[in-house]
């Protein structure tokens, strides 16, 4: 009866969950979203530094669940020091492994394996994605803005 | 962290024993997750006893057929079962007359009946309509909807830091313009049982009518609409031992009188021609279509059940576990409990936050040991928020809850402490 929930708290969940990762706020800040679950009550703000397509550095404060906080933590260590791209495509992986579609790409996930256990808890499944969403939507919009500042300029 | 427990006024004895109750009740010998089942959701719903549930497979084996048509036996079975059961409401409440008890789908449905048929020809840009901080969405949202149709504005009763509505400003929020004092019995949250005779008496003293939400209040003590003098009262069935799908507005006969119908269709008719259609009598001109007819049947048994232990007593056992509850979780220094500390000023739902626990690892840990509570908002986002955290865990108890259920959520709270490594 403990195994199943062992499997939704693996330790290095756990441990992401007390000792969140990637907490403090940015200096310079390129890419601000907010993602909410509204209910949950679960709230997340999501900074990142870009360096030419680059993810300088990340910062990710979250105010919810274990599963969600863990999941901010494991985004920040995942993402710092990747290209927006594959940064994208990490993301869109990680959505796709929680809600259990057969992923073909090969990722090499780290901590990231451990939110596996998630898909088996159909109501816990949108506390994981919460950062990953608003990655994405955080940096599509930037994009967009890009493009369009590109777009004026010409 | 936690504050003293006020201790109760009213020793009160135990008029009937609990364990012996949970007999008659099969979900309760189901095992989950390998242990044996504590329900302490109530509040969202309650557990069925075996007579509901035997009741509602009989009407679909020997006399399913609609109701108020037909002129065969099993119309005439199904009929009479139906209208039984609005009788026993009627009773109930406070002896009412069946003109005056409307079959809807849940409180929901009752309070938003009232909001379109009443509220379309009663309110106005200007009017005021007066509800409280602590309201549930059902008796939130559609007076939101309210207002926004017809630029009426909105005025909230607020509460105070022990969950009690502070009555102190209430002559400027129950001003001559308020037309309506939409009120909830009980918090389903704070667990407040809020003093609806007195709010009942100052809504006609300014010319307004009162609408008291009773999802949480009639499964759980007396309640006498007519000794309240409550304009219109909405409660479900399913949370008091009932079916889901089915609910109840009383309302006033001279009131309902003046009002339009909610549905049209089938039922709700007197006459109709192709260019012109004219309305049944009270209770019928609000129920258009077929309702749950064997949701309404399976209903009578709860009533019964709930008759032969006596709702004094009912109120009592309440009253003996949540100042139980209330006394073991102010065991936590991590745990803060919303709402009064004193069991014979609330109810038996029981929100809870632990600083270090978010309420969903929390109700999901307690899964884990077979313990079924509540986490979230509750239906109840402002409050939520005025409360200052993002969810509450929720444990809220019935006539089948004992003292050992609670022990056995306390202990399952330090397991729990000790698992996320708090402890």
């Amino acid at each position: 009866m403990t195994d199943s929930l062992n499997d939704l708290y693996r330790d290095i969940i756990m441990d992401h969950f007390r000792y969140p990762r990637g907490q403090k706020h940015l200096d310079k800040v390129d890419i601000k979203t907010e993602g909410k679950n509204p209910t949950c009550g679960d709230e997340l703000e999501l900074e990142l530094k870009i360096d030419h397509d680059i993810v300088e550095d990340v910062s990710v404060g979250c105010k919810g669940c274990a599963i969600s906080i863990a999941s901010g933590s494991i985004l920040s260590e995942l993402v710092k020091g990747k290209d927006l791209q594959e940064v994208k495509k990490i993301a869109r992986h990680v959505k796709g492994m929680l809600k259990g579609e057969n992923m073909s790409d090969n990722f090499n996930l780290g901590d990231l394996e451990a939110l596996k256990g998630v898909k088996d808890f159909p109501v816990r499944i949108k506390c994981a994605l919460l950062s990953w969403t608003a990655l994405i939507d955080g940096i599509d919009a930037w994009e967009h803005k890009e493009k369009a500042k590109v777009s004026s300029t010409e | 962290m936690s504050r003293l427990v006020e201790p109760s006024a009213i020793k009160p004895s135990v008029y009937f024993d609990p364990e012996s109750i949970k007999n008659d009740f099969p979900i309760l010998k189901r095992f989950i997750n390998g242990r044996k089942l504590v329900y302490l959701d109530s509040a969202a719903t309650t557990q069925k006893p075996q007579m509901v549930i035997d009741a509602i497979a009989g009407y679909y084996q020997l006399h399913n057929a609609n109701v108020h048509r037909g002129l065969h036996t099993l119309a005439d079975e199904a009929t009479s079962g139906f209208e039984n059961t609005r009788r026993k409401v009627a009773e109930f409440i406070g002896g009412v007359k069946t003109e005056e008890i409307i079959y809807t789908s849940n409180t929901t449905e009752s309070i938003n009946l009232v909001a379109f048929s009443w509220g379309q020809g009663n309110i106005k840009a200007g009017d005021r309509i007066v509800a409280t901080q602590m309201e549930h969405h059902a008796n939130l949202v559609p007076w939101i909807a309210l207002a926004k149709r017809t630029g009426a504005e909105l005025e909230y009763i607020p509460i105070d830091n022990d969950g009690y509505l502070d009555l102190g400003n209430i002559d400027k929020i129950i001003t001559p313009n308020t037309r309506l004092v939409a009120v909830t019995h009980v918090s389903n949250v704070l667990g407040t049982i809020n003093p609806v005779e007195e709010l009942i008496r100052l809504a006609h003293d300014r010319g307004a009518l009162a609408l008291i939400d009773g999802a949480q209040g009639m499964p759980h003590m007396p309640v006498d609409v007519r000794a309240l003098d409550a304009d219109f009262y909405a409660f479900s069935a399913h949370k008091m031992l009932g079916p889901t799908g089915i609910g109840f507005l009383y309302g006033k006969q001279n009131i309902l009188e003046t009002m339009e119908p909610y549905n049209y269709g089938g039922e709700m008719i007197n006459e109709v021609r192709y260019n012109y259609a004219d309305w049944a009598e009270l209770p019928y001109k609000f129920e258009a279509g077929t309702p749950d007819i064997g949701g309404a049947i399976g209903f009578a048994p709860a009533l019964n059940y709930l008759n032969k232990l006596g709702m004094e007593a009912v109120r009592h056992h309440e009253i003996e576990l949540t100042a139980y509850a209330l006394e073991r979780l102010a065991e936590f220094e991590s745990i803060k409990i919303f709402g009064p500390l004193n069991s014979t000023k609330r109810g038996g739902a029981v929100s809870f936050y632990d600083r270090d626990i978010h309420p969903h690892d929390m109700a999901q840990f307690l899964d884990s040991r077979g313990i079924a509570i509540r986490a979230g908002h509750h239906c109840a986002m402002p409050l939520t928020k005025l409360l200052g955290v993002p969810a509450t865990a929720r444990a809220s108890f019935y006539i089948y809850n004992t003292k050992d259920d609670v022990d056995t959520l306390v202990e399952a709270l330090k397991e729990m402490r000790r698992y996320f490594k708090y402890d």
